[in-house]
């Protein structure tokens, strides 16, 4: 015995040693349970860090734009309206009113990571004979690239953005049959044009947005689109990235902007996420669950068998808080070390599923994020399962009467 | 009463008490066990001896009556000061040996001190070794109950029985499977104990030739201690 081991440690594990076929058979059972779990949690914690960076690094968190123009109805008097019907007025480009004065008041904000002015419309990208309607946004590289994380997508040339460059899409590269060092002519709906030079050709992994998006310098759109030093949008990005609604909601509160968040504005991908998080804390609750009722059993079974034992201990001067130390331990011990041999096998199953598993271009389906945090929270919560599972076991032993515990 | 292990006054024992199917299973026992003093108890089945036993080990609590250890009266005891107290003063030593399978012959000796003390020290391992010593079976130290035969577990019973230096020790017929040569040593072996330490035996037995080894004979019958029969304090 080791001497620094406490009396119901020593019994506890003498008991799990002595019915080793029954602790193994929990054992085995505890550590599907928690293999599934951290398999599951992992492989969703993947997921959904691949899509939230697959759509946050291609759009902004939060966007400012002018709020929509609206007619005002023609009153004959106070709370009287003289026509029955309002016609809602086309929306004509304009731009944000102050928006400097708005830009310096995000960024004074501590949650705000980046702050970018854009503008955006609509124009004929022109080259020979070929011609595509496009849509340009012109940004400040500076800021614009921390929100939305163009350089990472460019897949030829450079992302480089002076008043006399733009970077395409490979889609409409194809169409115009343009490579990087090409010229463009850039027609704006109202009549303007430009003639820029393409310094990059950017794959968002959307055949759309490859054809449509082109990114040119802020200064060279604003002349295009006739809207000089004006701004259509304002970009913004915060640290919590799941506050971005409630962020919108306040900055639209005190400005007068109309903010909508990627939450609200990919309100299908949100809705996705959010399910696979419920279902994700079901299954666990209910793997938790069974887990829980798995080592009740056993051990209540591990009473019956131990009556004997334990009306002797109690005869002998043990105490009934003792005896139910003794019953915890074990539900506890079960639960941890169930954790250990459970955590290892969903984190092998998961790296092993990873290598198997790959999107049609070859490139990895979900990446692989292992966390310590989810396998100590997993230790921590399976060992907490197996306490609470004991309880009703070992106050049953606790309570056992000796004489007929020891009469069986 | 300094030299009182033990006294009984006027124990009564009821089951199903207020139930039609009440029964009384002891009657006003008096009994005055005395330091150094090794008693048989005996009578036939059902007489009311175990339950008497269970009693006197503060295993069960009388309906009515006192019972005194050492000069203290238990029936005002809370349940954790009762397993303090029976911890301290008494042994026990059952039929079936009743040793802890998961534990080795020398570990089982060793768990009264433990569960007191709650860590096992090196002054726990050379009592218990001490005592493995006493019932000669310091070789065996090491062997698990079931690798023992009946003797030799009954002589670790007694072994841990003698762990917390008790007062008393209460043997429900600890001879009673075992063969003559193994129930005249093991036997032998509490009357040893008894005479070179001073400690109090109370022992259930059908052997008549064991009991008139004993200082003093006590029998029970329907619940009653036979007038004549050795009780008197």
């Amino acid at each position: 015995m080791n001497r620094w081991l406490p009396f119901e440690w020593i019994t506890a594990v003498r008991f799990l040693r002595e019915g080793r076929l029954q602790t193994l058979f929990i054992v085995s059972g505890i550590a599907i349970g928690v293999g599934v779990i951290v398999f599951m949690s992992a492989m969703l914690a993947g997921l959904e860090a691949n899509f939230i960076k697959r759509v946050l690094t291609s759009q902004p968190q939060i966007q400012l734009q002018p709020p929509d123009q609206i007619a005002r109805p023609l009153r004959s008097g106070p709370g009287e309206i003289e026509d029955a019907i309002i016609q809602r007025p086309s929306q004509r480009i304009i731009s944000i009113d102050q928006w400097p004065k708005i830009r310096e008041h995000l960024l004074a904000m501590p949650e705000v990571r980046a702050v970018s002015p854009t503008i955006a419309g609509s124009a004929l990208a022109v080259r020979g004979d070929a011609s595509r309607s496009v849509s340009i946004s012109g940004v400040e590289p500076a800021s614009y690239f921390q929100i939305v994380r163009i350089p990472e997508y460019i897949v030829a040339g450079e992302p480089r953005l002076t008043s006399e460059d733009i970077l395409i899409g490979t889609e409409l590269a194809k169409d115009l049959g343009a490579t990087v060092g090409d010229k463009l002519n850039i027609r704006a709906a109202s009549g303007p044009t430009r003639v820029l030079t393409v310094t990059g050709l950017f794959d968002l992994g959307n055949k759309g947005a490859n054809q449509r998006n082109t990114y040119i310098a802020l200064r060279t759109a604003q002349s295009l689109l006739g809207m000089i030093g004006g701004v259509t949008t304002i970009d913004v990005t915060i640290a919590d990235i799941f506050a971005a609604e409630t962020f919108a909601r306040q900055i639209q509160a005190s400005n007068v902007v109309q903010a909508d968040s990627w939450i609200t504005t990919n309100a299908q991908f949100f809705t996705a996420v959010q399910a696979q998080k419920t279902s994700n804390t079901l299954i666990r609750l209910f793997v938790g669950l069974s887990v829980a009722f798995g080592i009740a059993a056993v051990l209540i079974v591990s009473v019956i068998q131990r009556s004997k034992d334990i009306g002797i201990l109690r005869a002998m001067g043990t105490s009934r808080g003792q005896i139910l130390r003794v019953f915890l331990l074990q539900g506890g011990l079960l639960g941890f070390v169930g954790s250990l041999f459970g955590s290892a096998a969903g984190a092998g199953a998961l790296v092993y599923w990873h290598s198997v598993l790959r999107q049609a271009d070859g490139s990895e389906f979900f990446p692989l994020i292992l966390e310590q945090r989810l396998f100590v929270a997993t230790a921590v919560l399976a060992t907490l399962t197996g306490l609470l599972a004991a309880m009703a076991p070992a106050l049953r032993a606790a309570n056992l009467d000796p004489v007929a515990a020891i009469r069986g | 009463m300094a030299d009182e292990v033990l006294r009984l006054e006027k124990v009564c024992k009821m089951y199903n008490v207020g139930l039609p199917s009440q029964t009384e299973v002891l009657h006003d026992i008096d009994l005055v066990l005395r330091h150094g003093e090794f008693l048989a108890l005996m009578g036939p089945s059902g007489s009311g001896k175990s339950t008497l036993l269970n009693i006197v080990g503060l295993l069960d609590r009388p309906t009515s009556g006192r019972i005194l250890i050492k000069g203290r009266d238990v029936g005002t005891m809370g349940d954790a000061e009762i397993t303090h107290l029976r911890g301290h003063t008494i042994g026990f030593v059952f039929q079936q040996h009743l040793l802890i399978s998961a534990f080795t012959a020398l570990e089982n000796v060793m768990m009264p001190m433990l569960a007191d003390r709650g860590f096992p020290g090196p002054a726990i391992a050379a009592r218990a070794q001490d005592l493995m010593a006493r019932v000669g079976l310091e070789k065996f130290a090491g062997n698990l109950a079931m690798n023992m035969s009946g003797g030799q577990q009954q002589r670790v019973a007694v072994a841990r029985a003698l762990a917390m230096n008790p007062d008393l020790v209460r043997a429900d017929e600890p001879t009673g499977n075992l063969d003559t040569k193994s129930a005249d040593g093991v036997f032998e072996l509490m009357r040893q104990v008894n005479r070179e330490g001073g400690t109090s035996f109370l022992v259930v037995t059908h052997n008549m030739d064991l009991a008139r080894r004993c200082d003093r004979i006590i029998e029970v019958v329907d619940g009653r201690i036979r007038p004549g029969s050795g009780a008197a304090a």
